[in-house]
């Protein structure tokens, strides 16, 4: 005995198969990218961050052997055998088949085995759903070349602007200076007033010519002079000047902001909404795929425009005709007072129908081509109508031919369109 | 329960008192060591020969890791692993199938798997059945010693992964998984049956493998270069020769050894699977008698514990529940029913034989005389041996088993319009029973018998294999996707035929031929 070894395995790796599970979703990535594609279709929007279930036929993802088929002669031995003797015949059923042979492969979970099902995360069906998208202009800003910094203090300076100046450093140096500069003077000062009482204490002499007066005058000359060097020592010189420094250290952008534009007006059905709906839910995902931190505007518009929480921006219903600039107006001040471009990576997406005042439509493409597009990552327009485009749909194109690297646009006409759509929008342009 | 297990040679009767090494049902590891140890000692006393045990405790997770490798503690990287791993992980998940609860490897130590959920029974249950039963198959049984090295397998298979990686590292992972796709589809066709094979060696094969990769090539380039003599018809000279001039049963070694495009590291890949083949040739030939016999000894090893004293009534409770479960056999008739229960068969062979041994009857005696009344260990030990699942059974199914299991044939001939019975578990009926069911468990009657056949070697190079049928059992439907696979690899026309004697009665190729070709 004593041959036995006991070892405790638990807490080694227990994903030994992750690479070969990887390899079995590679191998079927058109299947699965597919029941993903249909899944979104299917789910309700708050229902989208969940694993998915996906089924492939069974017959594409059998590895083949040779095997008997059905036909000639077969003979199997059963068990349980309750009333047959030998020689019984009993007649087969209609159609054929049932042959019992020894090929048929019982379904081990009484599940069918036409379908071959399996589980998903939610990570992976993301990946899918986003699988070889890349926003334009991704700008997980690079950090060579990123314009975003944090400032960090790294001492003092000699040299800076004035408001980084720091009042008791630099005073302190010019006390400094100014000791270190006079103090031989004030040294020499304090020996020749000190020769200056010794004589004029002293008792007067009688001989004229050892008379004390010039030597006391030739002593205050000296003082004097000395005095008024001491005097052009200045209180605060240039070089006493020191600055708070500080360094720019580049800062990663991971963090987004995106807005949500959709036109409420009435002639916005249901319909359009949850339209524009998935298609928000989409952009979001794969923002939050690719940042660490995003913000979401929501900015709401009729004829007057209104920042508002999800909840309002995708339920409450408004009545009245639409000027789509106030949307956009509104959308430029909010970047202004709370997201400025240095920081944030700006997305936006808009949906609407394509109703727009027309005398606004020029207003709406000068906004958005000057305004706002020089600012943000990239800006997505769908419109969401199975009509002819109006006037807002060409003020678009024009902008687009302009910036076709920041801006898109597209229009969808029912809900099945919206994956087709988005994955255009976003596809990689071409390196 | 009723059964007396006793050796009348045994050293002593134990005093009856009990005293057993644990009461509740959770495991420590202390307790996995105690048991071990007493289960070791009565296997002891039943002679059975071990290699040393490597027991290893593992959760679920990793149980479901093992699974899906097929067993292989180190495996290569594929596909096919991650689908088996989605489905068990499916299926454990939902709960419809309780994950097998031993995993145990053909190897010098035998590694033998418990998972951390199982009660102390039931971890008893595994080392009887894996570390005792199973283990002691592996170094016994002449199959595993003829064809496996368990001494060699952990390195052949860490060998084997490394090289997969390092191929996929250098031709891309698509490049090698089509070449062991191909390779698996032609898996059970990468076996010798006849052959005594030279064993499995990492060391070796490392060191080989430079000296093959030259040999290779020039062998290769002999045999294509064979020019036919001047003077002589072609066609004559076709017609006479075969090559090869006897049919290959081994696919994969003689696509390894004469496919004319692949690069060296393809027929490494090829060799790979072929070596992997072999080492579970055995275990497809011996399903019925290895799991029949760690059954077997399961049952008889706890009840010897009890005897001794050494575990509770509620112990052998649990672990008798497991154990009918595992070897209930659901009737022909049953929405349960999946085919013969290997694990039911082979418990009752060899606990018959057990009985023929100890209490023969004048039937016994008529069917055999020369086992009957002899020394039960032993003659279990020399059926363990020498046989495998088709020899077994049709030496040792005796008609009590086949009346226990109410045995009985059907014949299905697509020539008429019914069902036949052939025979039933009675007088008359035994011998034949006993046969077709033996015949079953023959693998070159349950796979279909395809061999190499021709090499066009001076024409278009075209493969040609050859299907012998049975009783008219044509090929099943994926012979046409096998024959791609056959295709990638040998790279030239590929065609199957399926031929009596004489006459063909199917034919596959690849490429397909126009239905009006030919």
């Amino acid at each position: 005995m004593g041959m036995t070894h006991i070892v405790d395995r638990r807490l080694n790796g227990k994903n030994k198969s992750a690479v070969n599970r990887e390899r079995f979703l590679r191998r079927y990535r058109q299947h699965i990218k597919k029941a993903v594609a249909d899944a979104v279709q299917r789910r309700s929007i708050t229902d989208i961050e969940r694993g998915e279930s996906v089924s492939i036929p069974s017959r594409d993802i059998e590895e083949p052997v040779f095997h008997h088929g059905q036909g000639g002669k077969q003979e199997m031995v059963h068990p349980g055998n309750e009333e047959f003797v030998t020689g019984d015949e009993i007649a087969k059923p209609p159609g054929g088949g049932g042959g019992g042979s020894g090929s048929g492969q019982a379904s081990p979970d009484g599940e069918g085995m036409d379908e071959f099902a399996f589980q998903i995360t939610q990570e992976e069906f993301l990946d899918f759903l986003f699988d070889d998208l890349e926003l334009p202009n991704l700008a997980r800003k690079k950090l060579k070349d990123t314009e975003a910094f944090t400032y960090s203090r790294a001492g003092f300076t000699s040299q800076g602007v004035p408001a980084k100046l720091d009042v008791v450093r630099s005073l302190r140096g010019a006390h400094a200076r100014r000791l270190g500069l006079g103090g031989s003077r004030r040294k020499k000062i304090r020996e020749l007033e000190e020769q200056l009482a010794a004589l004029k204490s002293a008792p007067e002499d009688l001989d004229a010519a050892f008379s004390h007066a010039d030597q006391i005058e030739a002593l205050e000359a000296e003082i004097a002079s000395l005095k008024s060097n001491m005097r052009r020592i200045p209180f605060i010189d240039e070089i006493d000047l020191r600055y708070r420094q500080h360094i720019k250290k580049p800062k990663p952008a991971t963090s987004a902001v995106m807005f949500c534009l959709m036109d409420v007006s009435g002639s916005m059905t249901q319909t359009h909404k949850d339209i524009a709906k998935r298609f928000f839910i989409l952009l979001y995902l794969f923002l939050r795929k690719n940042y660490k931190k995003i913000d979401v505007v929501f900015i709401r518009h009729h004829t007057s425009a209104k920042e508002v929480d999800e909840e309002e921006f995708f339920y409450s219903r408004e009545t009245g005709g639409t000027i789509v600039s106030s949307a956009l107006k509104l959308m430029n001040k909010i970047i202004e007072s709370r997201y400025s471009p240095d920081e944030w990576n700006i997305y936006a997406a808009q949906a609407s129908d394509g109703d727009n005042w027309n005398d606004d439509s020029p207003v709406c493409g000068k906004i958005l081509a000057e305004r706002i597009l020089p600012l943000v990552q990239y800006y997505a327009y769908v419109e969401i109508t199975p009509q002819d485009h109006q006037m807002l749909w060409y003020e678009y194109e024009k902008v687009m031919e302009h910036a076709p690297q920041s801006f898109a646009m597209q229009q969808i006409a029912d809900p099945g369109e919206i994956y087709p759509v988005f994955r255009q929008l976003f596809e990689r342009k071409a390196a | 329960m009723t059964d007396t297990i006793d050796r009348p040679n045994l050293p002593d009767t134990e005093p009856a008192k009990r005293i057993p090494i644990s009461t509740g049902s959770e495991w420590t590891f202390e307790l996995i060591g105690k048991y071990d140890e007493e289960i070791a000692r009565c296997a002891a006393e039943f002679g059975l020969d071990t290699y040393p045990n490597q027991v290893e405790v593992i959760s679920a997770e990793q149980m479901m890791d093992a699974y899906s490798s097929v067993g292989m503690p180190v495996g290569y990287h594929h596909w096919s692993f991650g689908k088996q791993f989605l489905n068990t992980s499916k299926g454990y998940q939902r709960g419809q199938m309780g994950l097998a609860y031993e995993i145990v490897i053909n190897s010098d130590p035998c590694i033998a798997y418990l998972m951390e959920e199982n009660t102390l029974p039931m971890q008893a249950l595994v080392i009887a059945h894996a570390c005792y039963g199973h283990n002691s198959f592996f170094k016994g049984n002449y199959l595993f010693r003829t064809w496996t090295d368990a001494s060699a397998i952990i390195d052949y298979l860490v060998f084997a992964r490394n090289y997969v990686a390092e191929c996929e590292e250098r031709h891309g992972v698509d490049a090698v998984e089509e070449i062991l796709d191909s390779c698996h589809a032609l898996m059970n066709y990468g076996v010798d049956r006849y052959k005594r094979p030279a064993p499995i060696s990492a060391a070796e094969e490392r060191r080989r493998q430079k000296d093959r990769e030259e040999y290779l090539q020039k062998q290769l380039n002999d045999l294509w270069r064979t020019i036919p003599r001047m003077g002589e018809d072609e066609e004559t000279v076709r017609r006479k020769q075969r090559y090869p001039a006897e049919p290959q049963e081994n696919i994969l070694y003689f696509i390894e050894k004469n496919a004319p495009l692949l690069e060296t590291w393809q027929r490494e890949l090829i060799r790979i699977v072929r070596k992997l083949g072999q080492y579970f040739y055995p275990q497809r030939q011996t399903q019925v008698m290895n799991e029949g016999w760690a059954s077997f000894w399961h049952y008889t090893l706890l009840n010897r514990m009890y005897e001794k004293g050494l575990v509770t009534d509620g112990f052998m409770l649990e672990f008798l529940q497991s154990h009918t479960a595992v070897i209930y056999q659901p009737p022909f008739n049953s929405p349960w029913y999946s085919g013969i229960n290997p694990y039911t068969l082979g418990f009752s062979i060899f606990s018959d034989l057990r009985r023929i041994c100890e209490n023969p009857t004048d039937e016994d005696r008529e069917w055999f005389p020369e086992i009957a009344g002899s020394d039960w260990v032993e003659t279990l030990h020399f059926a363990m041996r020498n046989f495998k699942d088709e020899s077994f059974i049709q030496q040792f199914l005796s008609p009590k088993v086949m009346r226990d299991m109410k045995f009985f044939s059907i014949e299905n001939d697509d020539q008429e319009d019914v069902y036949r019975v052939t025979a039933i578990h009675d007088d008359p009926g035994y011998r034949p029973l006993r046969e077709k069911l033996a015949r079953q468990y023959n693998l070159s009657y349950r796979e279909p018998n395809i061999q190499v056949w021709n090499v066009d070697v001076r024409g278009d190079r075209s493969l040609t294999l050859r299907h012998i049928p049975v009783d008219r059992v044509p090929l099943g439907k994926s012979a046409d996707e096998v024959l791609r696979h056959v295709h990638r690899l040998w790279g030239f026309d590929v065609h199957l035929e399926s031929a009596d004697d004489s006459a063909v009665m199917a034919a596959y190729h690849c490429p397909p031929r126009d239905p009006e070709g030919e």
